[in-house]
């Protein structure tokens, strides 16, 4: 049926019990990825050979650290940065929580002030109203329909006692592209440090710490082909960033708990296949998305690509399809085998209005049926045909059925 | 390398998804054992589990006590359980919004108004067989099912589809499904019909389902611990409603003032508690009117009404009325059915109904459901 089978090792055996296997296609790539075959085979020998804890002295704990720091100078590598600046954790949400709490926490003044934008994932917006809770002032820099950010809009945010701007580098919705390089720079023109969440950026688009001027910037193993639980934060040398977490030593006291041996190694080795591969890999799934929605537009009435001029990571494709309830159509499509998002989850697995949609002025009803599409690894152009068909069934068939009739009340 | 579409709830293989039944699935047990018997029959089946209310939305109304409510991470939590040990495919349908529409405004709206709704009517006709039967129609699944205990049958004369109480008559839920259309009758089951819930929880126990022995649900799954007026303060106060607005007077039927009330929605018709007034024999509330905001009280005998209108009428058992049956009629959930003749009015969406003996506390907002022996003729909004 397919035309090759996935390349990446996408786990096609049911496990006893849990929900049923269902999903063949999967295009849900933003969420989360398979371990890569070389990942997996990078990692394995760090759970029951080389087990050692980093900060043992003896050979076992020397093994595991040298593997740690192998898997450091790797990330740095792809990220273009100083290896000591990288601290592992467990992932993005605690590298963004590190940012915001260890910066603000630290810097003096009762007029503390955070700069971010209404785009942001929840794990800096949440974050944000923490800080606000404990007296921080925080300003949410709204975006346009383009989905990017006006980087004039951060300079008049700026105030006396802002302490750091953090502004995402790719959005995970629409995949919008930040003007980072600039904002980095009219924050540091005024004395205010730059963080960025780069989590969506990583392996699809060019990072360059130096050339972007960030100070601190967050990402994540699974996103990347690597497995959950391992993530970082790069910190650049001399940021006054303290620590959040108390415990031992690790991570040069910035990350106390004993490190995540295995998931940083297997963090390296997706970076290393990155350092080799990304630039082929983003132009082909670049070519896929191309193919993903001029295929929809041409076949589905009513679908319209969300942000579509905006620059874009190449795997990202937010499409709205016109009097259709996205939740719906991620069911249905996930019953075909097609795994999209059609929404983020609430805390029940139920899906939620999208405060980014939202925040590039969509309409509830333009928002409700937004889906999002996400390339990887394992896609190929016939899983996009057949996905392309998949929707156009579920959609004229989810437009033809209306709401049962309505009894007398 | 092997196909992983499986062959049982494949929507993609058009002849079995024809089949395709939807289980709307609480996680309580009544609803698990409709999953495990559907699954058990071979047919393709479907868990989806409407996200109705944030629990959590109202903060005052949190107590330990109040756990476990519909809708709660709990519930959902052993839905997905359920439906994980049953092998089907499961999705949690985010109903928050129209549920607030069509459920709890409305629930409010009437209370404040000195009616006293029922909600779950309302939830099965606007959500449960309305949205949510479009929306499984939308997956592929033509029909649903229901832990409901009643039963549905199609008359082979008539073609109709008939509403019948349950064989466990203590459980019948017909009082709260007699708005149901013929279309929404004919893509419904109600599995559970023909059991007793002492035979549903041995069920569960034998599917070993990890909810067989979890308590019932309470009457109004959004009301915490059945505090109506507690919720009803809280969300008037989130919407900038004034409770106070609807604090009044308490008077006898003569008119003669007796003391104050905090709010006519703290009271409903029959009831005798929280007047507060010292009084030589025991007073009832006899009515309520929401424009003077007065609660009318009265000896138990001034409760008896022998007659009353019934609006919003939906026939099930037949087209309509063309002249006056025989029917017993109930008038609240715990009501037991009371001999009646139901006269027809011009108006199909309308009836009335005469008692042959007066009933206690005929409560405007109710629903009045007319049955002849087993099946249900139809129902309304007692006016």
């Amino acid at each position: 049926m397919r035309d090759q089978p996935p390349p990446s090792g996408l786990p096609l055996e049911r496990t006893a019990g849990g929900p049923p296997f269902m999903t063949c296609c999967y295009f849900d790539h933003n969420a989360t990825t398979p371990v890569a075959p070389e990942v997996l085979e990078a990692m394995l020998p760090l759970l029951a050979e080389d087990f050692g804890n980093a900060s043992s002295i003896h050979h076992y704990g020397q093994r595991a650290k040298h593997h740690l720091e192998t898997a450091r100078r790797r990330l740095a590598a792809l990220i273009h940065g100083d290896p000591n600046g990288i601290v592992f954790l467990s992932g993005a949400t605690e590298a963004d929580n590190l940012a915001l709490f260890g910066l603000v926490r630290y810097a003096p003044g009762p007029d503390r002030h955070v700069v971010t934008t209404t785009i942001e994932h929840p794990a800096i917006l949440a974050a944000c109203d923490q800080l606000e809770r404990e007296d921080v002032q925080v300003t949410r820099v709204p975006v346009g329909s383009s989905g990017v950010i006006d980087p004039g809009r951060i300079r008049q945010a700026l105030r006396p006692g802002t302490v750091v701007v953090s502004v995402m580098h790719a959005n995970n919705e629409l995949g919008t592209v930040q003007p980072i390089a600039e904002i980095a720079r009219i924050a540091h023109e005024a004395g205010v440090l730059f963080h960025s969440d780069g989590v969506q950026a990583l392996g699809k688009i060019p990072v360059d710490v130096e050339a972007l001027g960030v100070d601190l910037y967050s990402i994540t193993g699974h996103k990347v082909y690597a497995p959950k639980g391992a993530g970082a934060l790069w910190v650049r040398k001399g940021t006054p960033l303290g620590a959040i977490q108390f415990g031992g030593h690790q991570e040069r006291d910035r990350r106390p708990g004993t490190e995540n041996v295995a998931g940083a190694v297997a963090f390296g080795a997706a970076a290393a296949w990155l350092s080799v591969n990304a630039a082929t890999e983003a132009a082909r799934l670049a070519a896929l998305r191309d193919r993903l929605e001029s295929g929809m537009i041409a076949k589905v009435p009513g679908a319209s690509v969300n942000c579509a001029s905006a620059p874009r990571t190449p795997n990202t494709s937010s499409i709205a399809f016109e009097g259709i309830n996205s939740e719906a159509l991620g069911i249905a499509l996930d019953l075909k085998g097609f795994a999209v998002s059609g929404g983020a989850a609430c805390s029940s697995g139920a899906a939620q209005p999208s405060h980014v949609l939202t925040a590039i002025g969509l309409s509830p009803d333009a928002s409700r049926s937004t889906v999002r599409f996400s390339l990887g690894r394992s896609n190929t152009a016939g899983q996009v045909d057949e996905l392309i068909d998949a929707v156009a069934i579920s959609v004229s068939r989810l437009r033809a059925i209306a709401p049962a009739g309505k009894v007398h009340a | 390398m092997p196909d992983p579409r499986p062959s049982s709830a494949a929507a993609g293989d058009e002849a079995a998804a024809q089949d395709l039944v939807a289980v709307a699935m609480s996680g309580g047990v009544d609803s698990s054992v409709v999953a495990a018997l559907l699954k058990e029959s071979g047919s393709p089946v479907v868990g989806l589990t409407m996200q109705l209310w944030n629990q959590r939305r109202l903060p005052e109304l949190s107590t330990a006590a109040a756990t476990g409510r519909c809708c709660s991470l709990d519930d959902v939590y052993d839905a997905r359980q359920v439906a994980n040990q049953l092998g089907i495919p499961y999705y949690v349908l985010n109903f928050e919004e129209r549920f607030e529409q069509q459920v709890v405004r409305p629930f409010v709206d009437e209370y404040l108004s000195g009616r006293t709704p029922i909600p779950c009517t309302l939830c099965n006709n606007f959500l449960k067989f309305d949205e949510f039967l479009a929306t499984a129609g939308s997956l592929g699944a033509s029909r649903i099912a229901t832990g409901h205990y009643a039963r549905v049958l199609q008359d082979p004369a008539s073609g109709r589809w008939l509403l019948l109480r349950a064989i466990d008559e203590l459980r019948d839920q017909t009082y709260f499904l007699w708005g149901l259309t013929q279309e929404q009758l004919s893509r419904t089951l109600f599995p559970l019909g023909e059991l007793r819930k002492a035979e549903v929880r041995e069920l569960a126990r034998r599917f070993g389902l990890p909810v067989a022995e979890k308590g019932d649900s309470q009457e109004i799954c959004f009301v915490p611990n059945g505090d109506y007026a507690a919720f009803i303060d809280a969300y008037s106060r989130e919407n900038g409603i004034e409770p106070a607005a609807t604090r009044g007077e308490i008077v006898s039927t003569e008119g003669r003032r007796l003391g104050e009330h905090g709010g006519v929605h703290r009271f409903t018709v029959g009831q005798r508690r929280g007047l507060n007034i010292a009084a030589g024999e025991a007073l009832y509330v006899i009515a309520t009117d929401p424009l003077s905001q007065r609660v009318i009280v009265g000896r138990g005998d001034e409760l008896l009404r022998s007659c009353m209108e019934v609006t919003g009428v939906n026939w099930v058992a037949a087209e309509g009325l063309n002249e006056p049956a025989r029917a017993e009629v109930k008038i609240r959930n715990k009501h037991a059915a009371a001999p009646a003749t139901v006269l027809p009015s011009g108006d199909p969406s309308r009836a009335e109904v005469h008692f042959d003996d007066p009933q206690r506390a005929v409560t405007p907002g109710q629903a009045a459901v007319f049955y002849q022996d087993d099946q249900v003729l139809g129902g309304g909004w007692i006016a």
